[in-house]
């Protein structure tokens, strides 16, 4: 089967046997994308979040055929170093990482959940960023997506000044 | 005189048993006929293998009273912490579609069918008896103000609702539990059930 993604902005065509493989395998394993991370592959961790069409999925649990025609996002274009992402900005500003396996997922989480609630409250991170830290950096990670959530407000504010 | 005095006491009994009688309220004894019985008969069994299916873990996971959707045959909360939301279909940026699809994934053992989603709340069911659920289930302000028709439609042709049938396998790659009566007698009942007037046999 012939499944054309648009991968970070780029369109891709791949071929691929079972239309049914994870969208995960084809990010990582086809298109060389490794920011992607593999955790459990039964849809509990959140390691493989990346975002189809701006909403989180969880790649492992998602079947590629689903995504043709598509507009995925990974880690890898979500910013980049000379123009961050407000969650990356904020990420190395609270230095949430320790290993940082898990830390790709939770941040497409968080920049998919900013998107829908610019200024989460507590309340909301605790039902949406429902990913696993096997380091524990939660806490970290909460003062990250507030610090985010800033970071975006006054980026709108400056573009919204500009226009 | 032994004689005499028995003849007495059974002319006054006899005379006391014919004035009961006579002020007795008339009882007569009700019988259906035949074919009115069998429909009755069909009908209860409709009623029980609709309910069967629908106190079934498979249909009741995600029925819940408490907003909290259920897993497994053991009904677990749902891990993670997933609860309603405010569309029945989770939170903002983490919902059902976060990881449940239009169809069961067979890699993650994750289920899915078209518009995975809870129940309404108005149709909780966790915990109520077979009665109260067809109460809810027939009260328009709470089954989404749908008419019998629309019931049976909803019923027997709903994919999320036949998903019961088809659930997949589980995380570990179990195949999941189904209802215990078949989809075509649950199709059956259902109709039988409503075509008799759908009545609930406790009241
Ligand atoms: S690897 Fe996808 S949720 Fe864990
Ligand atoms: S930083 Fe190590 S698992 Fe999260």
């Amino acid at each position: 089967m012939e499944i054309s993604l648009i991968v970070n902005g780029v369109l891709k065509t791949v071929h691929i046997e079972d239309e049914n493989t994870p969208l995960l395998w084809v990010i990582r394993d086809i298109l060389d994308l490794k920011g992607t991370k593999f955790g459990c592959g039964k849809s509990a961790c959140g390691a493989c979040t990346l975002h189809v069409d701006d909403e989180a999925v969880r790649s492992c649990s998602y079947p590629v055929k689903f995504a043709d025609g598509k507009r995925i996002t990974t880690i890898e274009g979500l910013g980049d170093r000379e123009n961050p992402h407000p969650v990356q900005q904020a990420w190395v500003e609270e230095i949430v990482p320790q290993c940082g396996y898990c830390q790709p997922g939770f941040m497409m989480a968080t920049a998919a959940l900013l998107k829908k609630v610019p200024k989460p409250t507590d309340e909301d991170i605790d039902k949406n960023i429902i990913n696993v830290c096997r380091c524990g950096t939660y806490y970290r990670m909460r003062k990250a997506i507030h610090k985010a959530a800033e970071i975006q407000t006054e980026k709108d504010s400056n573009e919204s000044n500009m226009v | 005189m032994k004689l005499k005095t028995w003849f007495i006491f059974l002319a006054i009994s006899s005379i006391g048993v014919l004035l009961a009688l006579a002020n007795s309220p008339k009882i007569f004894e009700y019988r259906l006929l035949e074919n009115q019985q069998s429909e009755i008969y069909k009908s209860d069994d409709a009623y029980n293998k609709m309910m069967d299916v629908l106190t079934h873990q498979r249909c009741m996971n995600c029925h819940p009273n408490d907003n909290i959707p259920k897993q497994g045959n053991d009904r677990h909360p749902h891990y993670f912490g997933m609860a309603r939301g405010e569309d029945n279909k989770g939170f903002q940026a983490t919902n059902c579609n976060t990881c449940h699809n239009s169809e069961n994934n067979k890699y993650s053992g994750v289920p899915g069918a078209p518009h995975w989603s809870l129940a309404p709340a108005s149709m909780g069911w966790e915990g109520l008896s077979r009665a109260q659920i067809a109460e809810r289930l027939l009260d328009k302000s709470t089954n989404g103000n749908r008419s019998h028709v629309e019931l049976i439609k909803h019923m027997t042709e709903d994919d999320l609702v036949l998903w019961a049938w088809q659930p997949g396998v589980d995380a570990e790659g179990v195949q999941r539990t189904i209802p215990p009566v078949s989809k075509e007698d649950f199709k059956k009942a259902v109709e039988i059930w409503f075509a008799n007037g759908a009545v609930i046999p406790t009241k």
